[in-house]
């Protein structure tokens, strides 16, 4: 399976979290995005008229859309990604992939405005990533009072992956993730699950220091 | 009310491989600039109230400056040295102080922590002594003999080598590292940081490298080098004091920061303090 990839893009970064998440070995190929726009040249155009990247190549499968890339890496390898069959979950999960397009163009955008120059207002684009981001803290919130940790279940699925690249680098479009408790915990979750792999800006979890130890002289 | 010293300096305001005749709007320490093609074919700089700056194309990049440059561009031989690959890694905006975003390329120290696995990894964590010196001649701060252990030090090493450094700041905001060639001993590989200041705590960082790597993918080298830069960023943007301390009250160095006391100590003499606190507050 090979991914047309820059390892800057959260969106690139869903399909290969994703994969070390399920223990699937990509092909990567890099695209030079920034400064070459080679997403934008004859070779990529060719392969998705869309001119955006990430591209997954599969045979004669060739997904543009990461929502999914997340999709067919989780049925092929790992279908408890997926979430169950019911109508509330599998509802959940749409609802959640959907609306992770709404952080892509949010705080995706708010970021590449600050960090790469690309032209946005970026006033409104922040905005709009606080309400996407006030709309996920209390979805989160009310899934801990259901007993749940992860956005559509009480395990990890797609719609999580889907959601946490933009979000966790929310703060590189000047956008602050510290009036969010919910969304913490929950990136601290997604961050200590087992093939979890980082990207630049996406700082691994840190074991936590040992307990400090106090002589009672000093307590 | 002195005359800001930095004015006088080069500064990147564009890569020369993409100016086109529409030009980009940007902008050097609080004024704004534009950079262009002319209808000559040459690249042209103009201030805000339209008077034309000095221009100079060298290392892939555009340079201007709003005063009157006394000197050439800095020279790094290298460049021009055949059989390197040179690289334009492209712009990088940061909410920092340009002085800041030399100052942390200069630090060695934070590698196992913000470069993990890549350029550090505990618990080498050590920084051997090292050499610093302000170069009266070539007016510039150097350090030598800095040896680091890496577990991927380039794109073109393979498992992990003690890597050796020199460390050059030519120009306030430029930095120059010479780094161990793995495929080529006895040469360096030239890593350089040349900061645009747009304010004093905003700036466009424009990396560029002259490397021997006739292996790895152009894009591969792009997105190692930006890897490396954008861990650094998110650290630059959560710096506090915002601007650089030059008043020694506010900080104790240790020994691993030589290099960033030489600097600091350099651009206090030469007055270079645009996106520098003066006084501890």
């Amino acid at each position: 399976m090979k991914l047309y990839d820059y390892v800057l893009s959260p969106s690139c970064y869903k399909a290969r979290l994703m994969a070390a998440l399920t223990g699937v070995k990509l092909d990567i190929r890099p695209v030079d995005f920034h400064p070459g726009a080679e997403h934008r040249g004859p070779e990529l155009m060719a392969l998705n008229p869309a001119g955006s990247i990430p591209i997954l190549e599969d045979g004669d499968l060739i997904l543009t859309e990461s929502s999914a890339m997340l999709v067919y890496l989780a049925a092929k390898a790992a279908p408890q990604w997926l979430g169950n069959d019911t109508a509330l979950q599998a509802a959940r999960v749409q609802q959640w992939l959907s609306f992770s397009h709404r952080l892509t163009g949010s705080l995706g955008a708010a970021r590449l405005h600050e960090m790469l120059l690309r032209p946005g207002d970026i006033a409104t684009l922040q905005w709009q990533g606080m309400a996407a981001l006030r709309e996920l803290e209390a979805g989160l919130v009310e899934q801990h009072i259901r007993g749940q940790r992860f956005l559509a279940s009480d395990r990890p699925t797609i719609a999580d992956v889907a959601c946490f690249p933009y979000v966790a680098l929310a703060p590189d479009g000047g956008v602050s993730l510290d009036p969010y408790p919910s969304i913490r915990l929950w990136s601290r979750a997604i961050r200590s699950l087992e093939g979890f792999i980082e990207m630049p800006g996406i700082h691994r979890l840190h074991e936590l220091k040992p307990e400090p130890v106090l002589d009672a002289g000093e307590a | 009310m002195t005359r800001n010293a930095m004015i006088d300096e080069w500064y990147p305001v564009g890569l020369a491989g993409q100016l086109d005749t529409h030009g980009r709007q940007t902008a050097l320490m609080g004024e704004p600039i534009g950079v262009r093609l002319g209808a000559d074919g040459n690249a042209k700089v103009t201030g805000s109230n339209g008077r034309a700056l000095p221009v100079c194309i060298r290392y892939g990049h555009v340079w201007s400056s709003l005063g009157d440059p006394q000197k050439a561009l800095f020279a790094i031989p290298e460049a021009d040295q055949p059989g390197r690959r040179l690289v334009d890694v492209g712009v990088v905006r940061v909410r920092c102080s340009p002085l800041r975003a030399v100052e942390n390329f200069l630090d060695i120290a934070h590698f196992p922590f913000v470069h993990t696995d890549i350029l550090g990894a505990e618990p080498h964590t050590e920084v051997p002594n090292y050499k610093v010196e302000i170069r009266e001649d070539e007016d510039e701060v150097w350090a030598t003999q800095v040896k680091f252990y890496q577990p991927q030090a380039a794109k073109s090493a393979e498992g992990g080598i003690t890597t050796e450094y020199m460390y050059r700041v030519p120009a306030p905001t430029c930095s120059i590292l010479y780094k161990t060639c793995p495929p080529r001993p006895g040469e360096w590989d030239v890593i350089t940081l040349f900061v645009q200041p747009l304010a004093e705590d905003l700036c466009d960082v424009w990396p560029w490298m002259a490397l021997f790597d006739d292996e790895t993918s152009m894009a591969d080298l792009i997105h190692f080098q930006q890897t490396i830069f954008l861990q650094d960023r998110s650290i630059l943007e959560n710096q506090i004091p915002r601007l650089l301390p030059l008043d020694p009250g506010m900080e104790i160095p240790t020994r691993a920061d030589l290099t960033s006391v030489a600097y600091r100590r350099w651009l206090k003499r030469h007055g270079y303090i645009y996106g520098a606190q003066l006084v501890a507050q």
